[in-house]
């Protein structure tokens, strides 16, 4: 399954630094909760979780809920300790999984 | 004499026993007034002391839509590795489930602060819970009012 993924974080940073790190990720976030046209519930298809790895150590993960608007927009800050990749992945309903690496050169 | 006050005793007892009964099949009726945030809260963090403080809920007051609102979550911490937040969850009284968010964070996240964007059905009251490293728990409460409800709408 493909989705788009927008991931915003400055690409150079001083040793030290807390950057700030924002990602959204198209997707329906189907709460459960509806009722489509033939009066059925429509079935839940949300992102579960979230999480971010820098350099293969993870430093912030996620859970969702149905409460979370349709595509997901999280904004959190990490510390800009090496230069290196963040990987971030969403995990979610009927098999989603997106993963999406940015780069980040530390000086 | 004897045996009516015997007679009196035992019926008491009856309406005694009988209140105690009903009593105890009422007991989860406060539990159940409690609302479904205190409810799901308690049961994440069972007895545990929650005390008002430190956690800043920054939501618009006053919210048109309640498909997408703007929610920024910020914990005072320094965010050392001593001293940390450890996970923020956040919780609310009037959507069909009582969760909204949870996150774990790390001394390397460098700042304990979220924004996202969330559903509202209807006005009501969230709070956000931080877990501290060393394992208190603080919490912050924000009141939000919304004029178009989320989740309950039909597809056309």
């Amino acid at each position: 399954m493909t989705a788009r993924a927008l991931i915003n974080l400055p690409r150079k940073a001083k040793r030290g630094d807390v950057i700030e790190i924002k990602t959204l990720i198209s997707h329906v976030m189907e709460s459960g909760f509806r009722t489509g046209t033939n009066g059925k519930m429509i079935p839940r298809d949300i992102i579960t979780s979230f999480a971010c790895s820098y350099n293969g150590e993870e430093i912030f993960s996620t859970q969702f809920y149905p409460a979370i608007a349709a595509n997901p927009f999280v904004t959190f800050y990490a510390v800009a300790t090496e230069s290196g990749t963040l990987a971030f992945t969403w995990i979610g309903d009927n098999g989603f999984e997106v993963t999406q690496e940015a780069k980040i050169v530390v000086e | 004499m004897d045996a009516m006050t015997r007679l009196h005793i035992t019926r008491r007892q009856v309406l005694l026993a009988g209140g105690a009964a009903l009593g105890a099949s009422a007991l989860p009726v406060p539990a159940a007034a409690l609302g479904q945030m205190d409810t799901a809260i308690r049961s994440l963090f069972g007895e545990a002391t929650i005390r008002p403080g430190k956690v800043t809920l920054d939501l618009p007051p006053l919210v048109e839509n309640g498909n997408t609102v703007p929610m920024t979550v910020s914990v005072e911490s320094p965010m050392t590795k001593d001293n940390y937040v450890k996970a923020i969850h956040v919780f609310n009284d009037k959507n069909p489930q009582p969760n909204v968010i949870s996150l774990k964070l790390s001394p390397r996240a460098g700042r304990a602060t979220i924004a996202t964007r969330i559903r509202l059905a209807g006005t009501q009251k969230l709070t956000a819970i931080a877990e501290m490293s060393d394992g208190t728990l603080w919490s912050g409460t924000e009141e939000v009012v919304v004029t178009l409800a989320a989740c309950l709408e039909d597809l056309p």
